[in-house]
């Protein structure tokens, strides 16, 4: 789906510093190089089903199903990959690929805290050196996910610029790759950043849908009514749909953190509220002020609290392939307890926002209906934060 | 000759940069006409951006102080006009993308022509994103300035080829900043820069004391200097236009003795 010049419609394009270029062009032409090459293609393989224990399942939620009373229920299971979220595919892919590139340093951002332990996860795999930038409110928020990368042997800096979120490790991090290129790697997390990143991250996300679709003929023998995501940059979202977007019939559904509500100031749904700019290496939909100075956003969840969206996101919005909805903290608390309580799964807060519209979606649709949900993570890490939304102080 | 020529036209030229509103827009036209009179030969004005991401901590600080104080591309186009009741040397732009991309690249650059803004360095639009602005460029006159990083290599004479108003060389790996040492081989990128292009070419990044100026303005057309202007603003606040026209004129001298060598 990218052009030649790395766009999608006009979305996407290398917005970065000069200093970078040749960086990304030398990735580029690796990743040309090897993503058509068998022995890489084994080798990921091998790490995808040995290490994190692909294939995910597809699993029928028959008690949500009954519940709901509306259209069949499957749950992709990324939450039971190694490192319990989507984002071990991507990171085995970039560091299998930055390996053989001689970088020896992976650096990453992280939200959550969910792409930051994969990237030291993949780093202490493949003996390399690992830095993780991490807002500072996120370290709080997330201590959990801390504690385990520097338990990988990652080294991890708080971010105190900005809002010292999400957004903030990333400008972070991509000042850190300007200073040091040659041995190091920009682990990058999302499908976001400047060509060839989002291309790079959404076609080692494309496992996904490529898994569904096979489940799913295999289980109903036709493919589902619609895919539902949730989508902060949006890479779980876009691995889920790319091998549906040919199939027009069914509908790709991305679920964008709302926040307090997208009719207040605290809110992080780019696609709802946000409009065209160009911003860490890319031209796509940014939450920004009338100067094109970047909004603080907020949402309840750390790896769906960023200002932006991948430009192949912004791109399906714009052609009207999917649909992209908010879901508030509110209603994702509320899918985050729903489903543990009626399918003993404990997804990720980011993820409860998905399993939030498909509690509304599946209702109205007839029993016939097949809908998918991507659980993009588990909800350990969230555990203490619900609590303490819902008034109570746990500790970890 | 576009108007930056002349900012090269008397030898080696010393330009500053400065961040507008940091604290605010007084102090700000201030600094600038003190730059001027101290010797400056070019301003290159920051319009704050929320994320500078090609900014080390002491410019972001800048940034920060200076939307925190209300600053918008509005009240700095306004600044421009005022300033050029009585300020001829050239004055470039410094900002991001997407200050540009969301005023409406149309709007944006006809203004600037309007106000008297020669120029436009963008540090998040590299030479394959130039369509983004150039054309509107071209059509109102005002110089994109090309950039060129270390890591720049089989590049250089692509960007030379097609630089506008003068080159801004990067001279050092990372983010803005002052640096104590600059260990990168600039001579060689000067010499293919100079190999396919008249235009001058001026060195930033790291640069803050007169012995860094005079080494680098030996090496190219002119120096650059940012973070240790910024340093004073951050130190002095609504008194630094003594103490920045001060620096600006000893800076200026060491880029002469340069020339004379």
């Amino acid at each position: 789906m990218t052009n030649p010049n790395g766009r999608f419609g006009i979305y996407g394009g290398q917005y970065i510093p000069e200093t970078l270029m040749n960086a990304v062009i030398e990735l580029e032409e690796a990743y040309n190089h090897y993503k058509n090459d068998p022995q890489f293609n084994a080798e990921l393989t091998e790490l995808f089903n040995e290490y994190a224990g692909r294939p995910s399942r597809l699993y029928y939620a028959a008690k949500m199903t009954d519940d709901l009373g509306g259209a069949k229920i499957y749950l992709k299971r990324e939450d039971l990959n190694h490192t319990g979220a989507h984002k071990i595919n991507n990171v085995l892919g970039q560091a299998l690929l930055a390996k053989k590139m001689g970088k020896t340093r992976l650096i990453a951002e992280t939200g959550a805290g969910q792409h930051g332990v994969a990237t030291a996860t993949a780093a202490a795999l493949m003996g390399m050196e690992c830095v993780v930038f991490m807002g500072e409110e996120d370290t709080k928020r997330q201590a959990l996910n801390v504690y385990r990368m520097k338990l990988l042997g990652a080294t991890v800096i708080p971010v105190s610029t900005g809002t010292a979120t999400l957004k903030d490790a990333v400008s972070e991090a991509m000042r850190e790759w300007t200073s040091r290129i040659s041995d190091t790697h920009y682990c990058l997390g999302s499908v976001m950043g400047p060509h060839p990143f989002p291309t790079i991250v959404r076609d080692f996300q494309a496992v996904i849908s490529k898994e569904i679709k096979r489940q799913i003929m295999q289980k109903e023998g036709r493919l589902p009514d619609a895919v539902i995501a949730c989508v902060g940059g949006g890479s779980n979202a876009i691995g889920s749909f790319y091998h549906f977007i040919e199939d027009k019939d069914v509908r790709l559904i991305g679920c964008e953190a709302a926040g307090r509500g997208i009719d207040t100031f605290e809110t992080a749904a780019t696609i709802s509220t946000g409009s065209v700019g160009i911003f860490h290496g890319m031209k796509s939909y940014f939450c920004q002020d009338k100067f094109g100075q970047i909004a603080p956003v907020y949402s309840i969840s750390a790896g769906l609290d960023y200002p932006g969206v991948g430009p192949e996101h912004a791109w399906l919005h714009d052609m009207g392939r999917a649909e992209y909805v908010a879901v508030t903290d509110e209603e994702a608390v509320g899918a985050f307890e729903y489903l543990a309580r009626t399918e003993g799964i404990i997804p990720a807060i980011e993820s409860a926002h998905a399993v939030s519209h498909a509690m509304k979606l599946a209702p109205t649709l007839d029993k016939d209906k097949i809908i998918v949900v991507t659980i993009s993570g588990r909800g350990d890490k969230d555990c203490a934060a619900i609590a303490r939304y819902r008034g109570e102080d746990i500790h970890e | 000759m576009s108007n930056i020529a002349k900012a090269f036209a008397g030898g080696k030229a010393f330009i500053p940069f400065i961040t507008c509103g940091d604290p605010d827009l007084e102090t700000t036209a201030a600094v600038v006409r003190a730059a001027a009179a101290a010797g400056a030969d070019l301003i290159e004005l920051g319009i704050p951006f929320s994320d500078p991401t090609a900014e080390g901590p002491v410019i972001q600080g800048a940034n920060i102080r200076a939307l925190k104080g209300g600053v918008t591309t509005d009240k700095i186009f306004d600044l421009v006009r005022e300033l050029r009741r009585d300020v001829t040397i050239p004055m470039v732009f410094m900002t991001y993308a997407n200050v540009v991309f969301s005023y409406g690249a149309e709007k944006f650059i006809s203004t600037c022509a309007e106000t008297g803004i020669d120029g436009l360095i963008l540090p998040d639009l590299p030479f394959e994103e130039k369509e983004e602005f150039q054309p509107v460029c071209k059509k109102h006159s005002v110089d994109l300035i090309s950039l060129i990083a270390p890591t720049s290599a089989n590049r250089i004479a692509m960007i030379a080829r097609e630089a506008e108003g003068f080159i801004y060389i990067v001279s050092s790996l990372g983010v803005t900043g002052v640096r104590s040492e600059i260990k990168t081989d600039l001579a060689s990128i000067v010499n293919v820069i100079r190999e396919n292009t008249k235009i001058p070419c001026a060195i930033g990044f790291g640069i803050s004391t007169p012995e860094q100026a005079r080494r680098m303005s030996g090496l190219s057309d002119g120096v650059i200097v940012g973070s240790a202007i910024i340093r004073l603003l951050e130190k002095y606040g609504k008194d630094s236009p003594e103490y920045v026209g001060e620096y600006v004129r000893q800076m200026k001298q060491a880029v002469r003795i340069a020339m004379m060598k």
